[in-house]
């Protein structure tokens, strides 16, 4: 029997009908074609479906589409609103932070869940943030690096008013 | 991968939540954190009829301290007992466990309820409360019972919860004064289930030992309580003797089993040189160091 449900996602309110087995990445990827987030081993390991649920980092392979109603999702798309890369893509491309790409995404919301919390984070502190997100080409030097140098941005950015909009709107 | 059809009810209430269970019995699962759950949905291990979902209901989301019992709701997550002040001055044991579960992600959502009602025989909270020698409240539609966790655990995957029961509350006897613990881990990587853990917690009394709890992650068809590593402590002087006895008795306790993780050899071993550890750990800082 299917549900009706009403998920607000990257800001705009978004109403279907689902099964109840259809997972919160199902749900994204197919219902509403925003295929960033991706789909890397489905079983609760690797955190490339990572999204943000009310702002909290969630394995949206491992939570219920159902479950998703009433709530605020963030995925990557939301990140370069209005064509400007958010800091946190911005320092992934300047540091190296991805090779194939494939994790980036949920790297990249766990990053901002944990600069969101610590904005001036230890390499510990991003280490132990990230440990949930596997990166199977290994680059984790530079994964490491852009989130020390977007943390720097983000800082830098709330300093100035015009900047301190745009990264409040991640 | 997509799991079996089933119903789903987004429960409003615990009443709700257990009118549900007992209409539908053995057909229905409930849904807490999901992180255990949904996998076993997906890998179709489960495929019960009828999922009933208790995360709106946010009063089961408590943890609280009063009249000599430590409280904790069904909805209380692996994050929040990381990350509680309460635990990290006086229920070391838990706030050691916490971090180490799983990873930072899967602890947004998980429950340590969900977790003991899952009974992972590589689960952590179920040792830890065993250490910690808690009761569970299970309640039903028509009442409620409470149980020892040394007798909630059954086999593997397996309790005494009934199908029209939901872990309603864990009850932990409140830390006394010089109480001390520890949770030793060893895992492969992040997220990857225990090679072995070790679950150590300490009450002393004066200069002897009031009482000792020591409960075994991954080393037998459930968590084990090592009762005569804990027989052994009590009312004894905490000197390097007894603590390699406990810590012998502990690894005697331990039925492990080998695996790509390691010999059975190596695991007990883990265990015993992990309790010694871990009855130092907690020795200081029932002196309130460390």
């Amino acid at each position: 029997m299917g549900h009706s449900i009403t998920v607000t996602v990257n800001g705009e309110k978004k109403t279907a009908e689902v099964e109840p087995r259809l997972l919160l990445v199902h749900f994204l990827r197919e219902k509403l074609r925003l295929t960033g987030t991706h789909i890397g081993c489905d079983t609760t390991h690797c955190g490339a479906c990572t999204v943000l649920v009310e702002g909290t980092p969630v394995k949206s392979c491992t939570m219920l589409a159902v479950q998703a109603d009433g709530q605020q999702v963030t995925t990557v798309e939301a990140l370069a609103a209005g064509g400007t890369l958010h800091p946190i893509q911005a320092a992934f491309k300047q540091e190296h932070g991805l090779q194939c790409g494939f994790c980036t995404p949920g790297m990249m919301l766990t990053s901002i869940a944990l600069l969101q919390e610590k904005p001036d984070p230890t390499e510990d502190d991003i280490r132990w943030a990230l440990s949930g997100n596997i990166c199977r080409c290994t680059g984790y030097m530079n994964i490491v690096k852009a989130v020390k140098s977007a943390a720097v941005q983000m800082k830098t950015a709330a300093a100035t008013p015009e900047a301190a909009t745009a990264a409040a709107r991640s | 991968m997509l799991p079996a059809p089933f119903e789903y009810h987004a429960a409003k209430s615990m009443d709700e939540a257990l009118g549900l269970l007992d209409t539908l019995g053995e057909d229905a699962k409930i849904l807490a954190g999901g992180q255990s759950l949904i996998p076993l949905l997906k890998l179709r291990f489960a495929s019960p009829a009828h999922l009933v979902d208790i995360n709106g209901i946010k009063e089961l989301d408590f943890i609280e301290e009063g009249d000599g019992t430590l409280r904790i709701g069904p909805l209380f997550r692996h994050k929040a007992a990381e990350r509680s002040s309460l635990l990290a001055s006086r229920y070391h044991v838990m706030a050691d466990a916490a971090p180490q579960i799983a990873d930072p992600i899967i602890r947004n959502r998980g429950t340590i309820a969900g977790s003991v009602a899952h009974a992972d025989p590589s689960g952590d909270w179920g040792t830890v409360l065993l250490a910690l020698d808690a009761e569970l409240v299970l309640r039903s539609k028509s009442g409620s019972r409470t149980v020892k966790a040394r007798d909630f655990f059954s086999g593997p995957f397996s309790t005494v919860l009934e199908p029209t029961e939901v872990l309603s509350e864990i009850r932990i006897p409140a830390a006394k004064p010089q109480t001390g613990g520890a949770y030793l881990k060893l895992e492969r990587k992040v997220g990857d289930f225990a090679t072995v853990a070790v679950a150590v917690h300490l009450q002393m009394d004066g200069g002897k030992v009031g009482s000792a709890g020591i409960g075994l992650t991954a080393v037998g068809p459930q968590n084990i309580k090592a009762e005569q590593a804990e027989a052994a402590l009590r009312g004894a002087r905490l000197d390097d003797a007894t603590i390699k006895e406990a810590a012998a008795l502990a690894a005697d306790a331990a039925e492990p089993k080998a695996d790509h993780r390691g010999s059975v050899a190596y695991k007990r071993n883990v265990v015993r040189v992990f309790t010694e550890r871990g009855l130092k750990r907690a020795y200081e800082r029932a002196r309130g160091g460390g």
